[in-house]
């Protein structure tokens, strides 16, 4: 291969990361392979199912239709960093809390929408969740006990 | 919601939390020293003879290490199969569907192996290929299979895998009293489970042996079928069962982990292959199906007779396709009392992707048929549809289904609850349409499934059963077992699944089977720690071990009763220790049995839905959706919501907007999320509501049935009678588009 490289430079989770990426790798290839951060899932790769869902400079992306090189000195949000610690964030626990979770594949991709979701509505309400995660497709159905876990962090949570 | 571990409580989802942090390691995730990536070769059409194949241009990629053919694997080619051993490593000679690969490419990155793998060349010719039922049964058909594949088969010279036949009574001789006879003839097209995590596979070499990694639902069925293609015995096959991200069927049997098996022993390296999705459709899929129904009622709407005539479209290898058409259409019949039943099911092989196990295996198809024509005659009896259902459905103990498990629910009550929550009876709103449908599914009809429990010195509990957890939730009720018979908290239990090294065998996962099958084996051999602990307790009292009573993590001798930790503690003295228990659970096979076996239990539903249809466009907008399923018991009556619910979704799914399109030489022409559409959060009943009924009248823990198929089983003839009760017009096809109904709309006089 005579792929071409070059640096670039992400903050991630508040990490600053300094990566050698292949130019016509996307995002999600650059995170999963290069970082290694795996919690960000892979699926359709053409934007579609919502799996790779990450947040942009704050805005929801589906990492797979961003080439990694689009994101040099961008600032990044993955599932790894929704929580503090040891410490889950509201959205994490109120999908614990709702059972919201089952197989688990495509739920890393609903958190960060429902984070996406929070920073611009705060209080949605549920005709707004089922808009604000309707890039995200989850095939156990879970779709009633996702909508009730991001009213339930709406609810109890201080926003983000 | 309930916070408590026990049983009937909803703790949290034992996994949840690397559900949302991300940490939960799927097989794609995994990544092992000096892996080669693999990459597939198919041709774009749907059958072909393969004239050559020059790797040449491949092999010389930068860091191609493999590219595989039919060529050089052992001769004959290793077939493999749960039920015929008919699909080869790789094709060898002729494909037979669109997708099937001729060649895999191992390489360095996976750049490398994509770029080889469109350096492949193969030359070849294309054949007719065969994709439909009329098209497959035709005199002049080409076959799909080599008669030499199922030798001695009279059927062999036929593109019919095989004929069921099953039924009761004599149709002939009851045909008199039948008043009223409704037929109709009904379809249900391919679909895909669409699981969002795409099947992945590793394999490694591992010293003497090979080590397998896959999102697989029968781990220690895998690890059989890879032992006897490599000719190694099971303990130097190890299979690693990450817990799959959705199965749905999809991923009972194995696929592509043969390949990369011989792939990874060849190149001496860690071999991994990640299917896209639009592979996964060529992979994997429900089987298609033509149902003719012709059923008599007599004038009171009492069932005089049914016969039913179904004919699956599988695709080009049987994989488990066989199995769900007979199990399928075995209880076609429905959960009626039946004076006569006659049943005649194929399995049609075609030139297209081995159709395989899909949740509710089979049923979907004839209950689309059987409960479509159920409401019809309704309408042609003057009798109310759920009257006509009450009037029919068997009573707890009756013998509807001859030779097998009597009815085992008050089936009764879940129809009624249904039509009660949807306010059956009541006015309808204007412009919409209600309908109510049925589903009865049998379970497991055999089953093995060991587990060990081990309580550890300080009361902690490690539970050990080689069931996959999918997303149903099984680590989850086998720790609250563990918890509720030894006493300790649920967040003490840890459950290990997915290494067959480590963790005992289990049949497989499917039929939703395990918390029935296995949670009886876990709860046995938490009974086997119970007895160790009786033994225990009365060395240190020094009475006698028949007066001790162990349970729910208590020791009662007479008035006395100790927390059963503080007698474990004692126990086990300075050295610690452990008290090891085993347990095991059988289903037993009947050879007899048409199915092998009779019903473990039965899965039944009742779903209602109220609806309205757009005139001009033919959309349908779903109101309410309620979906009532007869458990047993809820041992999670969380866990039982999302199944139940999700079942009901992606009953919609198949129902509304779901199906393979194929073009005019059988290629499949939607392949991807973006052609093929699956119900997203804008797609949604308006409300969805779901409840049980818990009769405690289960074979499984605490009077548990299995669940997790009910709800989809019958959500389409639920759907189109409420389509015909709000427009008067019959759809006998799925899905129903908002271009099927509006071209149905069209024909028939409005009402």
């Amino acid at each position: 291969m005579t792929a071409q490289a070059r640096r670039i430079e992400l903050t991630v989770n508040g990490r600053s990361r300094s990566v050698e990426v292949a130019v016509h790798h996307t995002l999600l290839e650059a995170l999963r392979d290069d970082l290694g951060l795996t919690g960000t899932k892979e699926c359709c790769l053409v934007g579609e199912c919502g799996a790779c869902t990450v947040l942009v400079d704050g805005a929801s992306v589906d990492s797979c239709l961003m080439l990694a090189v689009e994101a040099d000195g961008a600032s990044l949000t993955t599932v790894e960093g929704l929580a503090d610690g040891e410490r889950l964030g509201r959205l994490q626990q109120a999908f614990l809390d709702t059972g919201a979770a089952q197989c688990g594949f495509c739920i890393p991709g609903q958190l960060i929408s429902a984070e996406a979701l929070f920073a611009s509505t705060p209080h949605p309400t549920r005709a707004e969740i089922e808009e604000g995660l309707a890039g995200n497709l989850c095939r156990c159905a879970g779709y009633e006990q996702i909508f009730e876990a991001v009213e339930l962090a709406a609810r109890d949570g201080t926003p983000a | 919601m309930s916070t408590g571990g026990l049983v009937g409580g909803s703790p949290p989802r034992v996994g949840g939390i690397g559900r949302v942090t991300g940490s939960q390691a799927y097989v794609a995730d995994i990544r092992l020293e000096d892996q080669l990536h693999v990459k597939l070769v198919a041709l774009d059409v749907a059958r072909a003879r393969i004239v050559s194949i020059d790797s040449s241009a491949a092999l010389a990629v930068p860091g191609v290490r493999l590219v595989l053919t039919a060529a050089d694997l052992p001769d004959p080619m290793p077939r493999f199969g749960p039920q015929w051993q008919d699909r080869p490593v790789l094709a060898i000679g002729e494909t037979h569907y669109h997708g099937e690969p001729v060649a895999a490419i191992a390489a360095d990155t996976l750049d490398a192996a994509e770029e080889a793998a469109r350096l492949v060349h193969v030359e070849f010719e294309e054949l007719p290929a065969v994709f439909t039922v009329a098209r497959a049964l035709a005199p002049d058909a080409p076959l799909v299979q080599d008669p030499s594949l199922r030798p001695g088969d009279p059927l062999a010279t036929t593109n019919v895998l095989r004929e069921h036949h099953y039924g009761w009574g004599d149709i002939d001789s009851v045909a008199a009293d039948a008043e009223v006879v409704v037929e109709g003839t009904y379809a249900f097209p391919m679909v895909t489970q669409f699981a969002i995590e795409p099947h992945a596979f590793i394999a490694a070499p591992d010293g003497d042996g090979i080590a397998i990694w896959s999102s697989i639902q029968h781990p220690s069925w895998l690890q059989r079928v890879i032992a006897g293609l490599l000719g190694l015995p099971l303990a130097k096959v190890r299979v690693f069962a990450p817990d799959p991200g959705g199965g749905f069927g999809g991923k009972q049997h194995a696929k592509y982990e043969p390949l990369v098996a011989f792939m990874a022993l060849r190149a001496g390296r860690p071999c991994r292959l990640v299917l896209t999705l639009e592979e996964t459709f060529q992979a994997v899929r429900r089987g298609a199906c033509e149902v003719h129904v012709r059923t008599g009622f007599r004038r009171d709407g009492k069932l005089a007779f049914r016969d039913i005539e179904a004919s699956y479209l599988i695709g080009a290898y049987a994989d488990i396709a066989d199995r769900t058409v007979g199990k399928g259409s075995y209880t076609a019949g429905g959960p009626y009392n039946t004076p006569a039943v006659r049943i005649l099911a194929r399995s049609v092989l075609s030139h297209t992707v081995p159709s395989t196990a899909f949740r509710g295996f089979g049923n979907p198809q004839q209950i689309w048929a059987v409960e479509s024509n159920m409401d019809e005659a309704a309408r042609v009896l003057g009798i109310d549809p759920v009257q006509l259902r009450l009037r029919n459905v068997a009573a707890r103990g009756d013998d509807f289904l001859p030779g097998d498990t009597l009815a085992d629910g008050q089936w009764a009550e879940t129809i009624q609850k249904a039509a009660e929550m949807i306010g059956w009876g009541s006015p309808v709103p204007a412009g919409r349409g209600r309908g109510i449908a049925v589903g009865l599914k049998s379970g497991p009809t055999t089953g093995l499934s060991y587990s060990t429990v081990r309580l550890l010195a300080d009361g902690s509990v490690v539970v050990s059963a080689g069931t996959s957890d999918m997303g149903q939730g099984a680590r989850t009720i086998f720790a609250q077992i563990a918890a509720q018979e030894l006493g300790a908290p649920v967040d003490w239990v840890t459950v290990v699944m997915g290494d067959t090294a480590v963790v005992p065998y289990d049949q497989q996962t499917s039929a939703s089977r395990s918390s029935v099958l296995m949670g009886n084996a876990v709860l046995n051999a938490c009974r086997d720690v119970q007895a160790k602990i009786r033994v225990m307790a009365a060395r240190l009292e020094g009475v006698d071990e028949a007066g001790i009573v162990v349970d729910k993590g208590e020791v009662r001798i007479g008035e006395r009763i100790w927390p059963l930790r503080d007698v474990l503690v004692r126990g086990l003295g300075r050295l610690g220790g452990e008290v090891i228990g085993i347990g095991e659970m059988r289903k037993e096979a009947d050879p007899d049995h048409p199915l092998g076996g009779t019903a473990a239990f039965y899965e039944f539903n009742c779903t209602a839905v109220e609806l309205s249809v757009d005139r001009d466009t033919g959309d349908i907008t779903i109101h309410r959706h309620v979906t009532v399923s007869d458990v047993g018991r809820a041992l999670n009556p969380m866990q039982v919501r999302g199944q139940d619910e999700g079942a009901a979704v992606m009953g919609l799914g198949h129902t509304l907007m779901e199906h393979y399109i194929l073009d005019e030489t059988g290629r499949i022409r939607n392949l991807g999320a973006i052609d093929y559409r699956i119900p997203t959060s804008m797609d949604l009943p308006v409300e969805i509501e779901s409840a049980i009924v818990e009769n405690g009248d289960g074979p499984g823990p605490y009077g548990a049935k299995g669940m997790s198929e009910g709800a989809l089983l019958c959500v389409a003839p639920a759907v189109a009678a409420a389509v015909r009760d709000a427009t008067g017009v019959s759809i006998r096809d799925l899905p129903l588009t908002p271009e099927r109904v509006w071209r149905a709309l069209q024909e028939t006089p409005s009402k």
